[in-house]
């Protein structure tokens, strides 16, 4: 309808402004856990994640060195060092000696102590106590500082989930589970799909209508059934009943309805003259559907792959009951909610692992959304 | 790594199973009834091999979708009479239970609330951002970041919503974005998600956060298949605007909107992970999907209890079902 009464896609300033405000609403949650997952873990405990992004001023206790440390330059001892482990662009600006007036001097001058020495902080936080007799004591002196943190950014987060979190052993598992259970239900459906679309057979509108009805049958009440099926399988052939086997036939199971469901209606709307005229070729059933269906179905199989990986790969209903919880073979779901119970507090962890479970269906979907819309479309506003 | 091998050989070795299985059952069917030729009983051997060749195909899906749905639907609903190990008849004993149950009641309560607002709140934002995105530019990658969510797991969107949430005593900094919202603007930080009632519609904005997108991109292609003859006919008559929106196009799209509605109810009675990783249930927050997985492993598993409950659950959707089954049969027609 585009050109409608002026109406084009040029819109008007309120229609910028509202999706836009939509869009920003939309993006910013996840934006936040990608913002947070990148922050040292010690600020993301103290501030906002949105204060990462620009110069912020917080207030800080350091530590001295030690008195151990100090070096004579006579008339005085000397300890100095800089508060700031690494350079990171931070610079002080006030710093303080009591916790009364922590932003008592102005960076770059000398500040004098009780007992007749002088602390000086400059802009770079480098630090230069002296004192007219020794340092003594096990402890250095306590140093109050404001200083501008520039932004900053560090993979560390992701090291530590990836390696001691076991995040990188689940993501593993979740390829493990994904990949099978995505490509192992796509031919066992594509035959069924052709045969409910083209061939005639009596029973075939009461089969179609019970692929739909199944289409909408809740997980729920397959498993309990299953569970005690699984079970049973174990003890009669002796043989585990949570395995990666079990996990991919029930996925291929659940996914099946609707794997039927849009590949039928696409094969349904292929020219049934090419394959009538196949047919009078002398080409058989499967001769037509090798070589004429199946290569002209591959967009509704690429969306009905993306469907099924999605979920797959997002699923943790069916991992929990159908895998166990050691950990070569808890995926990432359900790890993440592992650490959701015992890391509650430490959002380093969660948001880092979090992110690195969105990571491979968000490059998916945006790789790969053409064919999903294309398959959305298919599966709900048919005819 | 070992493992994603197994992966790969477990691939091959099943699609390969398939392809052999269609190859092999279909030669054996041509050299038992073979029809190529010209001898009399081709014509007779052909109407066989066509009259079972369709089962050939059909086998294997009707064998997974069997195992995997069609039995375990009937299992359930018969072990919904038993008791929790599956073995002893208890009548309607677990049905009794369940409306006597307080959590089962508060779940029913809250899963009528989630039905409501949920489909209505997705298919709306929906509906709102497919005509919006239609009219500017860079719709499609508005619409392209709206959709996003759809691709994060429920799980992975309860860290990212529990993080916004997330509630500090009052005084320290809120690093929560909702609270540290809500102090600047003057008010006191809340722990969202354990006030009673309330709760619930912080869970529920999740799911429209990951719902609103499916909705807007099906309603955004029903929208641009609206014909352009009944809306210049409207414009002539002198509607504008919102009243074009409103008065032309949604009812000539109240059949996708229904779609989209049933889809997601369908997908909100399902939905167990949003609650089970923000509250398990606490503070009033419990749903059918979740206390039904409760049971299902509650203190080694009441089988039974699990099953009623499976059971509702699955009621609940029968009309949708039954809607579903009619439309696809009048398209059929």
């Amino acid at each position: 309808m585009s050109g409608i009464a002026g109406q084009g896609r040029t819109g008007n300033g309120i229609v910028h402004i509202a999706v836009l405000v939509i869009v920003i609403l939309w993006v910013m949650p996840t934006f936040g856990l990608l913002v947070s997952s990148l922050r040292d873990k010690d600020l993301l405990a103290v501030s906002g994640w949105w204060t990462a992004l620009t110069t912020t001023e917080r207030n800080e206790v350091g530590r001295a060195n030690p008195p151990a440390d100090q070096v004579e330059e006579a008339p005085v001892y000397v300890i100095s060092g800089n508060l700031f482990e690494a350079d990171g662009g931070a610079e002080v600006t006030r710093f303080g000696i009591s916790i009364q007036d922590p932003e008592a001097f102005d960076a770059g001058t000398t500040a004098d102590l009780k007992d007749g020495g002088t602390v000086t902080i400059n802009p770079d936080g480098s630090y230069r106590l002296t004192s007219p007799e020794p340092f003594e004591g096990s402890r250095g002196q306590r140093l109050f500082y404001t200083a501008a943190f520039p932004p900053e950014f560090t993979l560390q987060n992701y090291e530590e989930v990836l390696s001691s979190e076991g995040i990188g052993q689940s993501f593993i598992n979740s390829l493990t589970v994904a990949v099978p259970a995505t490509i192992i239900p796509i031919l066992i459906a594509a035959f069924a799909a052709y045969a409910l679309a083209w061939m005639k057979f009596p029973g075939r509108a009461l089969l179609l209508s019970v692929v739909v009805g199944l289409l909408v049958v809740p997980l729920q009440m397959s498993l309990i059934p299953l569970l005690k099926l699984y079970n049973d399988v174990g003890e009669i052939f002796g043989v585990p009943a949570k395995t990666y086997v079990g996990i991919w036939l029930a996925h291929t199971g659940f996914g099946m309805p609707l794997a039927i469901y849009l590949l039928r209606n696409y094969i349904r709307g292929l020219p049934g003259e090419i394959m009538e005229s196949a047919r009078i070729d002398g080409a058989s059933d499967f001769d037509i559907f090798m070589r004429i269906v199946l290569p002209l179905s591959m967009p509704a199989l690429a969306a009905f792959a993306i469907f099924q990986f999605l979920w797959v790969w997002n699923d943790l209903l069916v991992a929990m009951v159908f895998l166990s919880n050691s950990s070569d073979q808890l995926v990432l779901t359900g790890r993440l909610r592992e650490l959701l119970g015992s890391r509650g507090g430490n959002w380093e962890i969660l948001t880092a692992s979090a992110f690195v479970s969105i990571l491979v269906p968000v490059a998916v979907f945006f790789s790969l959304q053409r064919f999903l819309v294309r398959g959305l479309l298919a599966g709900s506003v048919k005819g | 790594m070992q493992q994603l091998l197994g992966a790969l050989v477990a691939i091959v070795l099943g699609v390969g199973a398939c392809a052999l299985y269609y190859f092999a059952a279909n030669t054996i069917l041509d050299l038992i009834f073979p029809f190529r030729d010209a001898s009399p009983r081709a014509v007779r051997n052909q109407k066989i091999s066509s009259v079972i060749r369709p089962w050939l195909f059909l086998g294997p899906a009707l064998l997974v979708l069997g195992v995997y749905l069609v039995y375990p639907v009937f299992d359930s609903i018969r072990l919904s009479f038993y008791d929790r190990s599956g073995e002893e008849f208890v009548g309607l004993s677990n049905y009794v239970w369940a409306f006597g149950d307080t959590s089962f009641r508060s779940s029913i309560f809250n899963n009528l609330l989630w039905l409501i607002v949920v489909p209505a709140l997705s298919t709306g934002f929906g509906l709102l951002i497919a005509y919006l995105t239609d009219r500017i530019w860079w719709g499609n990658i508005a619409k392209s970041l709206i959709f996003m969510p759809m691709a994060i797991s429920f799980i992975g969107a309860s860290v990212i919503w529990k993080f916004i949430y997330d509630y500090r005593s009052e005084g320290s900094t809120q690093i929560g974005l909702l609270n540290a919202i809500v102090e600047g603007l003057g008010f006191a930080p809340e722990a969202w998600i354990t006030i009673p009632f309330w709760n619930n519609f912080f869970l529920m904005i999740i799911l429209v956060w990951i719902q609103t997108g499916f909705a807007m991109v099906i309603l955004s292609a029903a929208l641009r298949g609206v014909p352009d003859e009944t809306i210049e006919a409207a414009i002539i008559d002198g509607a504008r605007g919102w009243q074009l929106f409103f008065y032309i196009m949604i009812p000539q799209i109240w059949g996708t909107i229904a779609v989209v509605w049933t889809t997601i109810t369908i997908l909100v009675l399902k939905v167990f992970d949003i609650v089970l990783a923000m509250t398990n249930g606490q503070w009033d927050t419990q749903v059918l999907a979740n206390l039904m997985f409760d049971w299902m492993f509650r203190g080694g598993g009441d089988f039974g209890r699990g099953a009623t409950i499976a059971v509702v659950i699955m009621i609940a959707v029968i009309p949708i079902m039954i809607w579903n089954i009619r439309r696809m049969n009048a398209e059929e027609r």
